[in-house]
Parts: structure tokens; sequence; C-alpha cells
């Protein structure tokens, strides 16, 4: 059933095999106790393997799966946990498909609760998605259910539970879909970079933490030293100005992550910092690295000094290369990246989490005995006005430049072609008035537009928030939100000025080949996405998904979403089953993404084309937001439109 | 325990009981995977020595709360004991709303079981955050034969350092008519200033010290000097926060 499957003329086996060895020598007895049962096991991969060089999971492919969800003693910290495993593994195996093939995979549920997998960003039935309750009704303890379905794509992919919180405790996997045609993106070597969290407190309690104090995790507030020193740099007035609007909001300009390096560390294939993931090459290799943000709660920036990578995929789907020092990889992203290291040295693969309060590590060298540098972590930054939706204030930061950066940032910021914000705010009255009409007669946050903006350039509409906005399970709604496109996000926007890296933005993804879809969206959907941060409550157009009714799509509709985030995170918005064809300003190459990073306080929009029948989900991919930032969107024929 | 029960009034057992039960309810914590599982949490805000002039009272100030984002049932308790009896002994216990993101709306009962004669009150409150972060527990208290009373207690943290919090702290009582049996008048009737230092050795646990200024006023500070009590204590406290 295992193979190794050749690429470009070298095998990827030289990188494989010796993981393989190493599961296979520890394997047994790392799950003995637990999970006599199960055939293929693999141990762990914690400090105590140190000294075995390339780790990670196992690669398993053909077309026939026998998966099985289980316990697994691990120890990641020093401390022994027990994880959710899949083949005895965390992660769980990288499963290797061809596009074009039908693929079975038989999942069984050891554990003593429900489980589920979903594939995620695959194009598939929905009965075979993974969500319970929306597709199917999961997998009973020792029940199986069986996956079938066609792959109908290629590229850098992953799977997890979408069951409970199971995602932090492990079951996630890297898939890699060969392509049936010949690929685009040449390479020599691949290695698969998946990014994950793991803490030793069990996720229901890391999310009650939350609920019954927001910050419990976030050790890096603003102090009475910060205060001295702004003081001391801006004076009393100039400070209490600044401050001012974060003390009248009651909101925490250090607020970045939920939760953070406190109770997190941060793996790479499973790995910790501390025992380094490695990864081999020689020299004058290129090297396709597949990056995958398999975290439950961690956005991260990723870089690998002494080396530009070439973005050549996101979310799987081929992009028009773009190089680039640095990108951001929100939870459930993937970004495919060619690096070429020239020089006969090791480089550090440094994955750093957007609050800066850890990171994940890896090696990429050519010898298992060398290790390069590891960078320090960057200052935590600070949330700035723009953050809140509220274009016209400065920023504010902790590198004590104050209000430049901010200015330096919206006018060196690339260009929207075509793009002309300013019209934004013509809204015209009439147009506005059927909007508020539209709210009496449908489900809030639906709006039809008469005048919508073209396809691939985004919407034009004036925001609105609606009555569900308004009550206490909401804090904040922005008053003039940003463009999120073309934001390198909170704490990387300095990043040019300050180091001279070149960061990734969204308005650098043009689609490798031309947009499929070429209509025009026949209306608008806005939806805003919404929470009280302090009460650790978080909901869409203010309505969570248990009170909420399903979004309604008509099977072969094109429809413009308009995401409206009024909150100060960030929050990586997943579409199952369907496409989000973000509107980077160039209708000829709408890049089609699986999630989409909606930056604080601002907007962004991507057309959905709604061919695909059935039930599926929608909503934040931050694990203890998404109970509540949730939607179904239902797609039918004849739909409500 | 016997020897923490020694000399305890009736009512001071059935304090300690409550606190207990609080304590077994605070453990059985029952979340899901549901946006908005059933909570409970139990902190005990102040339990802390004071040393003044006027003796050296024992104190505790704790709450607890079962319930959802939204809706919460709440027990707040404060006790006072000297040399070994305890002379002030409230609970309330209370319905509580979200009506406004940073604000709850609270109504229910308060009993005072110390001093005797014992005081029943409706209790009609709000507690949230004000702008610039003041922690605010506000009530009004609607007794039998027409008693009222009003209490504002305003709370600030300020962070020296991520771990180490410095936290001042004000409360005002008010009454609406002389209550001579329990010492308290009309009008402004007491305050109390503190200012307390904590570290966090976990987010849960918390030792702490600081400084108490407690001053009575008007007829409440006339009842106290009759009863040969001073009217106003400068005290150093030594306690612990906890939280869970």
């Amino acid at each position: 059933m295992t193979y190794f499957p050749k690429v470009h003329g070298r095998s990827l086996q030289a990188g494989f095999s010796r993981r393989r060895f190493v599961t296979g020598l520890l394997g047994g007895s790392a799950a003995l106790g637990m999970m006599p049962a199960l055939g293929t096991l693999a141990a762990p991969s914690g400090p105590h393997l140190q000294g075995a060089a390339a780790k990670g999971p196992e690669v398993i492919s053909g077309h026939d799966f026998q998966l099985d969800i289980g316990y697994l003693p691990v120890n990641f910290t020093g401390r022994d946990r027990v994880a959710t495993a899949v083949n005895g593994s965390v992660p769980a195996p990288v499963l290797r498909w061809r596009e074009g093939d039908r693929v079975r995979l038989k999942v069984t549920n050891h554990l003593s609760h429900d489980s589920s997998i979903h594939w995620h960003g695959m194009i598939l039935p929905t009965s075979m998605d993974g969500v319970p309750g929306l597709s199917f009704d999961g997998i009973k303890p020792g029940q199986s259910y069986e996956y079938q379905f066609e792959v109908q794509q290629n590229g850098t992919y992953w799977y997890h539970s979408h069951s409970g919180f199971q995602e932090q405790t492990g079951l996630y996997g890297a898939i890699v879909i060969d392509p049936l045609e010949p690929d685009p993106v040449t390479y020599d070597r691949e290695h698969v970079i998946l990014l994950s969290d793991w803490s030793d407190t069990a996720p229901e309690d890391i999310y009650a933490n939350l609920k019954k104090q927001s910050d419990y995790y976030n050790y890096q507030e603003r102090t009475a030293e910060d205060l001295w020193q702004d003081i001391q740099r801006k004076g009393v007035a100039q400070t209490w100005r600044d401050r001012a609007m974060w003390n009248q909001m009651r909101m925490s300009q250090a607020d970045i992550s939920d939760v953070t390096g406190s109770t997190y560390t941060y793996l790479i294939n499973g790995v910790t910092p501390a025992a380094g993931w490695q990864g081999l090459f020689q020299r004058g290799e290129k090297v396709r690295l597949r990056f995958i943000n398999g975290s439950a709660m961690t956005i991260f920036d990723v870089r690998i000094p002494g080396l530009t990578m070439t973005v050549v995929a996101a979310d799987g789907q081929n992009v028009e290369p773009v190089t680039v020092d640095e990108f951001r990889i929100g939870t459930a992203e993937t970004y495919d990246v060619i690096v070429e290291p020239s020089a006969d040295s090791a480089y550090t693969i440094f994955a750093q989490n957007m609050d800066r309060s850890g990171y994940a590590r890896g090696t990429l060298t050519p010898d298992p005995a060398w290790q390069a540098e590891i960078p320090a972590l960057e200052t935590p930054p600070l949330l700035s006005h723009r953050d809140m939706g509220m274009a016209m204030a400065g920023m504010d930061d902790r590198h004590g430049t104050s209000q430049k950066h901010d200015m330096q940032d919206r006018h060196d910021a690339p260009p929207m072609d075509g793009m002309d914000h300013s019209q934004h705010s013509m809204g015209n009255k009439s147009g506005m008035q059927t909007m508020g009409e539209t709210h009496r007669h449908h489900a809030p946050g639906q709006m039809t537009t008469s005048e919508l903006g073209k396809a691939g350039f985004g919407s034009t509409a004036t925001i609105q928030h609606v009555r569900t906005e308004f009550g206490p399970q909401v804090d904040m709604r922005t008053a003039e939100p940003m463009d999120g496109l073309p934001d390198p996000g909170v704490g990387l926007r300095d990043h040019q000025q300050r180091y001279g890296r070149r960061v990734l933005t969204y308005a650098d993804l043009r689609n490798l080949t031309p947009t499929r879809d070429r209509r025009e969206p026949s209306r608008e959907i806005e939806i805003h996405l919404t929470g009280n941060m302090h009460r650790y409550m978080w909901s869409m157009n203010g309505v969570k998904f248990a009170d909420a009714e399903p979004l309604q799509l008509t099977h072969g509709e094109r429809v413009r979403i308009l995401l409206v985030n009024d909150t100060m995170m960030t929050h990586p918005i997943h579409l199952h089953g369907l496409w989000s064809e973000l509107e980077t300003g160039d209708p000829e190459r709408i890049p089609r993404k699986h999630t989409i990073l909606v930056q604080p306080g601002a907007k962004i929009s991507y057309l959905v084309t709604a061919d695909a029948l059935g039930r599926w989900a929608y909503h934040c991919h931050l694990m203890f937001h998404m109970p509540g930032m949730f939607r179904e969107v239902r797609v039918s024929h004849g739909g409500v439109s | 325990m016997r020897n923490m029960l020694r000399g305890v009034t009736p009512h001071g057992v059935w304090l300690w009981l409550l606190t207990g039960g609080l304590l077994a309810a605070a453990t059985v914590v029952q979340a899901g995977s549901k946006d908005d599982p059933l909570l409970s949490s139990l902190r005990v805000t102040q339990l802390e020595a004071r040393d003044g002039e006027d003796g050296n009272p024992g104190v505790l100030e704790a709450d607890a709360w079962l319930g959802y984002d939204l809706q919460k049932l709440w027990l707040k308790v404060d006790a006072e004991r000297v040399a070994g009896i305890t002379e002030e002994a409230q609970v309330q216990a209370l319905y509580s709303r979200a009506v406004a993101p940073f604000w709850d709306l609270q109504l229910g009962l308060r009993k005072d079981f110390q001093p005797t004669p014992d005081r029943s009150w409706a209790v009609l409150g709000v507690q949230g955050m004000a702008p610039y972060r003041f922690e605010i527990d506000a009530a009004l208290f609607l007794g039998e034969s027409g008693r009222t009373g009003l209490r504002l207690n305003v709370e600030y943290e300020l962070l020296l350092t991520q771990r180490l919090i410095l936290t001042p702290e004000a409360e005002l009582n008010l009454y609406g008519q002389n209550d001579e049996a329990v010492g308290a008048g009309a009008g402004l009737s007491a305050s109390e200033i503190g200012l307390r230092l904590r570290y966090e050795i976990r987010r849960e646990f918390a030792p702490y010290m600081g400084v108490n200024w407690s001053k009575k006023y008007g007829t409440t500070a006339d009842y106290a000097k009759a009863e040969g009590e001073a009217t106003d204590d400068w005290q150093w406290v030594v306690g612990v926060r906890f939280w869970f």
C-alpha cells in the first residue's frame, strides 16, 4: 500500500525513509498499552525522540486507506499527556493522493466519544465532507465511516477532526495531491511543513478559562512601564490621547492572540522547537515546502533567514510565483513555496506566532548534524486604530516611532489596480434604502443590491450594521473598515521599512490559470464578523450559530460575499465545499482559496460559485471562535434569492 | 476544621457550609464543544488578615457564579471576623443578566446574618466595566420597614508587570434611615479605600499585601463612638486571592 512517488526524477524516499525507520523502531513501545490493536503505530514526535534527524509522520499513498482514530500517550513538554492520533501518529499520516483518482478512506473511531474527519479544502459531495450535523452524524465510538470521493484537484491540503476540540489534541494531518497534468511547479525535493499548537491543558479547560477571563493567556499586556515610556517619549497629553480610545472602549491594544505561547508549544510536523524538525536537501536543489497551518488557535508569520521564498500555491491552488521574505499563514491556510538554498549550510524555518509569544522551528540542512541560528522573537505588536475600523487615527506601536508607521503603511501599501476606494462612499441613497428594505424581508445580513461592484474588484457597497449586531453579545462595530486586501496584517506592517523584508499580502495573489467562472455576481451577501472579547462570545452579524438560519444559495449562482470584521481579532474564515475566490483586483486571475484571513476592523470580499448542492459549514477556523462564529451554507435548487 | 468552627455562631456555620457548597459547585465544570457551555466559577477576591488599631479582623470577600454567557446566578459573600467572632456576614443571591456589552443587571436578595438582628434586603444592582476600565459593582438595597441602602464599589487594575498588579479599590455605603440596632446611620455611612499589590503566581492564585482605610461618617460614626469603637482605621492587610 505504501509507496514513495517519484517527483521530477528525485525520489521522496530519501526524505521519508529515515522517518519510516524512526517510526518503525519506536512505534510499538511508545503506544504500548493504549492501542495495542492497531496495525500501524508510529511514535509521537517529542523531545524524547531527540537525536533522530528528519522526523514527522509517515506518508501513506494509494486509493484505499484505513485510518484509525485513537488515543496516544505523548510528551511534548516534559509532562505526559494523551493525544488524539490517527494510526498512532500525531500529526496524522501524510495522505498522498493523485488527481483524478477515486479514494476510499475507512475511518474507525477508537475514542470513547464521537469523532469525524473533514478533508479541508477538498471539493467533494457534502456527505463526504465530514462535518457532524451537516454532512453526517459523526462517527460514534467503535464505529467506522467510509469516505469515498473523486479527487478533482491537486496541491497541498490537510485533514482534521470536526468534532469537539480534537484539533488541538492532535487530530490533523497533511494531504498532498499529485497533479494529473505535468506540474507547472518544478522542484527537486519537497517537504511538508505542518504547523500546529499543542497544550498540556485540555481544550475544554482553555475555552472555560477564556470565558472566565478573556486575557487569561495574555502575558504581553501593556504595563506601567510601557505607560512611563510613552509619557517620557510623547508627554502626558499625547499619551492620554493615544490611549483614550482604547480605554474608553475597554479594549486592549495588546490583544493579539486569545491563546498564546504561555500554554502552547508550537510544532513543525509534530516536533517541538527544542527538538527541531529537520528537512534535508542537497546544495543547488529546488526545494518545495508545503506549509500547512494545522493549528487550533495560532496565526504564524513564517520566514527562513537567508532564503527568499517563491510562493507558488495558496490553499492548494497554483498562483503566479511571487517572491517574498516572509508570509503570514492563517489557521487552516496552506502555502507552497520554493526555496533554492545555494549555500552548503543549514537554514532555520522560523514560524513565530502573530503575537510573538512563541514559535515553531525547524531546520533545512544538507547535513543532519547542522543547525542554523534561531532568530529572536520580535517585539509583540500592538493593535492600531485602524484595527478598530477607524481609518483616520494614528497608530501606536512598541517601537517608539509612533504614528509614522501607520501613515507609511497606508501610503506604501501596494496600490490596488483599478480599485478606487474613494468611490465606496458614493453609495447612493436609494441603494441604501433598498438594502434596508431587504433586511426587513430577509435574514439579517443578506443584502441584494442592484449596483454591484465588478467581479474581481470587490464590493462597492456601503457597509451597514444590522439590528442583531446591537446588544450585549457585540462589543465593537467598525465605523470605517479599511480594505484588508493589501494589508500585511498586525505586526507585519512595518517589516519592509524596519527589516527590509518583503511580506506577502493577499493583493499579491494572482491565479496561475485564468478565472473559470467569468460571470458577474448576481447579488452580494454582507456578513459581519462579530464578538464580545470580554465575554468571549463570537458570532456573525451578532447571531451565534445556534440561533442562526442557514445562508441560502441557489445552485449555480455566482454571489459575492463581503466580510466585515467588527472585531479586533484576525479571523481565518473557511467555506466548505465551494471555493472562496478572492477579489484581488484582477478579474482574469482570481485566486481560489478555502480560507480567508480577515484583518481586524477591515473588510474583504470574494466570489462564490454555488456549484455544489447540499449543506456546508462556513466558519472562523480559530477553534474557540468556531462554535459561535459559524453558519450553515445551504445550496439548493431554487433557493431564496 | 474543629478548631476553625469552635466558637462560631450558628450563622457562621451556615456561612462555612455555603462556602463549601460553592467550592463543590465550582469544581463541576461542564464545558463541551457547544459555544455556550454551562460554567461555574468561585472567586475569593479577598481572604485576608488585617492589622489595625481597632482589632485585627479576618476578612472574606468572595463570589461564585453558575451560568451561561449572558445569564448567570451569582452568590456574593462578605464576612469579617474579629477574635473568633463573626462581626459581619452578608450573602447576596442574584440573578444576573447581560444588558450591554460590558454590563450585567443583577436582581436578588441580600441577607445580613451579622451584625444582629439580621436584616433582609431586595437587591437591584449593576455590575460591569466602565470606560477607562473601572470595574464597577453598584447596588440599591430595599429592606423591611422602608429601609434603603446603596453601595458603590469601584476597582481598577494597574499592571506593574504582567504578574505584579496594583489594585486601588473604593467602596461607599449609604443608608436611607437610621438603624441603630446594627449601627447604620442615615446618609453616607461608611467608606473603605484599599490598595493591594498582588503577585499572580498563576492566574488563579495570587498572594497580596496592601493597606486599607475605613471610615465611618455621621450618625454611623456616632453609633460607633457610643460602642467605644474607632470611626476610622488604617490597616495593613495580607492575604490571598484565588479563583477557579
